[in-house]
């Protein structure tokens, strides 16, 4: 019984546990991959959750999308949209430019696995 | 190995505080004051439907155009980034690829204009239902995408995608200047007429705004995916 109860209680947070899952997983990404590509892609999700993070706060009870409809009463908070529509074009942005710069950096050193661009780095120190 | 562990260690640490943060969360019942100040006055003083696109368009246009200058940028350092890779003559022929098969031709002729009229559809409807400038370009550009799909070597004009990006940011400050000299302010949507509240042309400059916008970000999109595009593989 308990368990259905704390279930019922946070299941109207469900967006907000999805936003901790992709997070967290978007983070790990970033931190334990080498491939650069896979980095971005790790960080596009750590972005999506931030995105779904504040559509999801600027919910009211009851609310619906902030558009004027007849037969709509309570309207959600438009600016978390406006931020967010601002942020995913940025990050789209910041994307087409990682990527290319992930393009640069296989031309450079052949590679876009971290480790082994350090390495290639580190060798031409010691000839140096 | 070691390194994994310490990060996934730290991931679900950061995961439980976050979780532990959330237990006591309960959402908004009422808008606040920021909000409910926009939520009352567009519909009078704006006349769009959709209360984003007002703020977005009219509220903080300057912001809008600022933004639009940072992905104009973009598509600029993209361009510069990959300018050094960029496949000279000596690109591989059409005759050394595999063609793309009848499949993928046939539907990308079918698509590709119902996509770009999807994408006119959702900016110039911007101010009634969700959707707007930004996204309706982006679905324009995924139609370039498709015709770059289907044949990575067509060569698009980079002239013909500029011009029509360079055009679009003119216009959008003109009729930004115009709001200044006619209208209240810069980027003031009451140069044209109100209109009825919820028709196609209403809210005034809006609609002209927001397919403007489209315009300049579907072909800043395009020509951030043209430059990858035509990037020499090793």
């Amino acid at each position: 019984m308990d368990i259905f109860l704390l279930a019922d209680e946070h299941l109207g947070l469900f967006n907000y546990w999805i936003v901790i899952v992709l997070m967290m997983s978007g983070f790990y990404v970033v931190i334990a991959q080498h491939n650069l590509l896979k980095k971005v892609v790790g960080l596009n999700i750590f972005q999506v959750s931030v995105f779904l993070f504040y559509i999801s706060m600027g919910k009211v009870d009851g609310g619906s999308a902030p558009i004027f409809k007849d037969g709509v009463e309570v309207l959600s908070n438009p600016l978390p949209h406006v931020l967010i529509l601002t942020a995913i074009v940025v990050g789209v942005a910041a994307t087409a430019l990682a990527l290319a710069l992930v393009v640069r950096i296989k031309h450079a050193f052949g590679t876009v696995e971290e480790d082994e661009i350090q390495a290639i780095e580190h060798d031409e120190e010691d000839i140096a | 190995m070691v390194k994994k562990a310490i990060a996934l260690a730290l991931i679900l640490g950061l995961g439980l505080i976050f979780a532990a943060l959330l237990l006591g969360y309960a959402p908004d019942a009422a808008l606040n004051e920021t909000a409910a100040y926009y939520a009352t006055r567009t519909a009078d003083e704006i006349g769009a439907q959709n209360i984003v696109t007002a703020i977005i368009v009219t509220y903080r246009g300057l912001d809008t155009l600022g933004e639009v200058t940072v992905l104009f940028l973009t598509a600029a350092i993209v361009g510069l980034v990959l300018s050094r890779t960029r496949a000279g003559d000596n690109a591989p022929r059409l005759s050394d690829l595999p063609p793309p098969g009848e499949l993928l031709e046939i539907g990308t002729k079918l698509l590709v204009p119902l996509i770009l009229l999807f994408g006119a559809y959702v900016f110039i409807n911007g101010h009634l239902t969700p959707g707007g400038g930004f996204q309706g370009g982006a679905i324009l550009a995924s139609a370039i995408l498709l015709m770059l799909l289907t044949d990575p070597l067509r060569r698009s004009s980079h002239r013909l995608i500029s011009r029509i990006e360079s055009s679009a940011g003119l216009f959008y400050v003109v009729i930004g200047v115009l709001g200044a000299a006619l209208a209240g302010g810069f980027l003031d949507n009451r140069i044209l007429p109100l209109g009825e509240f919820g028709a196609l042309f209403s809210a005034g400059a809006i609609p002209v705004i927001y397919a403007l916008i489209g315009l300049k970000v579907g072909a800043e999109f395009s020509s951030m995916m043209v430059s990858l595009s035509e990037t020499e593989d090793e």
